[in-house]
C-alpha cells in the first residue's frame, strides 16, 4: 500500500504552512502504522486543537477531533469503552503541556495504553506565535518581543516523572528514527509518550532568526544526539534523542477487566 | 542487497508548497524548485532511490518509484 491509502486525499494539499514539520511526522506514522500491517480500522486518531492537532483530518483512520488540550480525556473514554483499539494521540506542545497539562500527567499516571506524540514546535501557531510552556527561556514569540522569561519544561522528564512507561524524543530530521519510534509507541504496552521536534517556520523560525525549515532541521540534525553520547558531555548543550524510558507495569484498562472479572465471579 | 534503480519521481504538484526540503537534503542534488516554486527532479539520472525527499516531504508530494535491478 502506498501512503495515499492511508490520507484522506480529498483535503489535500493540507493547510499547514510551506516546511511546517507537523507533515513530516504524518508522513512518518502513516509509513509506522503501514509497517505494523495494521488495518485501518483498528486505528482510532484522537487530537485537540492547533495546526498539529489537524492532523486527525487528514488521516483514514477513525478519528475525533476534539477540545482543546482535552484530546487525553475524549481518548480515555475511547479506550475504556474499546480497548482492543489503538489509540493515537498528536498534541501540539501548547495543547498537551498547557491548556491540556493536567489531563497529560494524570494519563501518563494512569498508565492507560494510548500512544500521545507531542509535536514540539515550541510556538503557538495556529493562533499568531505566542510563547508556549516549550519556548524556553530568551525565545521571541509574537507575546515575547524582547525575549521570553519563562523557563521550558522537559517533556521527557516530566512525563518519566508522571509515570510514563514509555518516553522518547526525536527530530523530523531524522526521519527513519521518527517512524520507528512512533511504530515503537503503538508497540508499547502502557502509556506512551513521543516528543517530536518539528519545525515552525512561519513563526518560531522566523521570530527566532532560526532561518527557513531546511536550515531549521540543519539545527536538529547538529544540535542533537543519541541519548548515552560521549558528546553530551562534552557539550551540555545538545538535545538527547532516543528512548529514555521503556518499562512495563500494570496497564490501566487490563487492570479494570480484572476488578469486573472478580466482582462478577462474587455475585454469581 | 540489489542496487536499486529509479524508474520516476512523482511529484503531486499541486500538493508542493516548495518548501525546498527536498532540494536542500537530497545527497545527489536531484531535485530542484522551477519557476513557480514547485520541486522537480532536475536530474534523474543521479538518483540512488534512498527516498529521502519522499520520506521528508511535508507535503507528502513526492514518490520514487524504483525498480530492483
Amino acid at each position: 500500500m502506498s501512503v495515499k491509502d492511508y490520507i484522506r486525499e480529498r483535503f489535500f494539499p493540507h493547510m499547514w504552512c510551506p516546511g511546517c514539520g507537523h507533515g513530516v511526522v504524518l508522513n512518518a506514522m502513516i509509513r509506522a502504522v503501514e509497517s505494523l500491517g495494521m488495518s485501518k480500522n483498528e486505528i482510532v486518531m484522537v487530537s485537540g486543537i492547533g495546526c498539529s492537532a489537524r492532523i486527525s483530518g487528514y488521516v483514514d483512520f477513525h478519528s475525533m477531533h476534539t477540545i482543546h488540550g482535552r484530546a487525553l480525556a475524549f481518548a480515555t473514554g475511547i479506550k475504556m469503552s474499546r480497548p482492543e483499539l489503538n489509540v493515537i494521540v498528536p498534541m501540539g506542545d501548547g495543547d498537551a503541556l498547557a491548556i491540556g497539562g493536567n489531563h497529560f500527567l494524570h494519563a501518563a499516571r494512569r498508565n492507560i495504553e494510548m500512544t500521545a506524540i507531542v509535536m514540539n514546535n515550541r510556538i503557538y501557531g495556529m493562533t499568531g506565535g505566542q510563547f508556549s510552556p516549550l519556548s524556553g527561556y530568551a525565545a521571541a514569540a509574537s507575546t515575547a518581543p524582547y525575549g521570553n522569561i519563562d523557563h521550558g519544561f522537559d517533556i521527557a522528564k516530566l512525563s518519566e516523572a508522571a509515570g510514563a512507561t514509555f518516553v522518547a524524543r526525536t527530530t523530523t530530521y531524522h526521519v527513519h528514527e521518527l517512524s520507528r519510534l512512533i511504530r515503537d509507541a503503538i508497540l508499547h504496552e502502557g502509556f506512551s509518550v513521543l516528543e517530536v521536534l518539528t519545525q515552525c517556520p512561519t513563526y518560531f523560525g522566523r521570530y527566532n532568526r532560526a532561518g527557513d525549515a531546511p536550515e531549521m532541521m540543519e539545527t536538529y540534525k547538529n544540535r542533537t544526539v543519541a541519548v548515552g553520547s560521549e558528546k553530551k558531555n562534552q557539550d551540555p548543550d545538545l538535545i538527547e534523542r532516543g528512548v529514555f524510558v521503556k518499562k512495563e507495569l500494570p496497564e490501566y484498562c487490563r487492570e479494570y477487566e480484572k476488578v469486573i472479572e472478580k466482582n462478577q465471579q462474587k455475585q454469581t | 542487497m540489489a542496487k536499486k534503480k529509479l524508474k520516476a519521481h512523482h511529484i503531486e504538484r499541486t500538493w508542493c508548497k516548495g518548501c525546498g526540503i527536498c532540494v536542500h537534503f537530497c545527497p545527489k542534488q536531484v531535485l530542484a524548485l522551477d519557476e513557480h516554486n514547485i520541486a522537480y527532479p532536475a536530474d534523474p539520472e543521479a538518483c540512488i532511490c534512498c527516498r529521502m525527499c519522499e520520506y521528508r516531504c511535508p507535503d507528502l508530494a513526492i514518490e520514487v518509484e524504483c525498480q530492483e535491478t
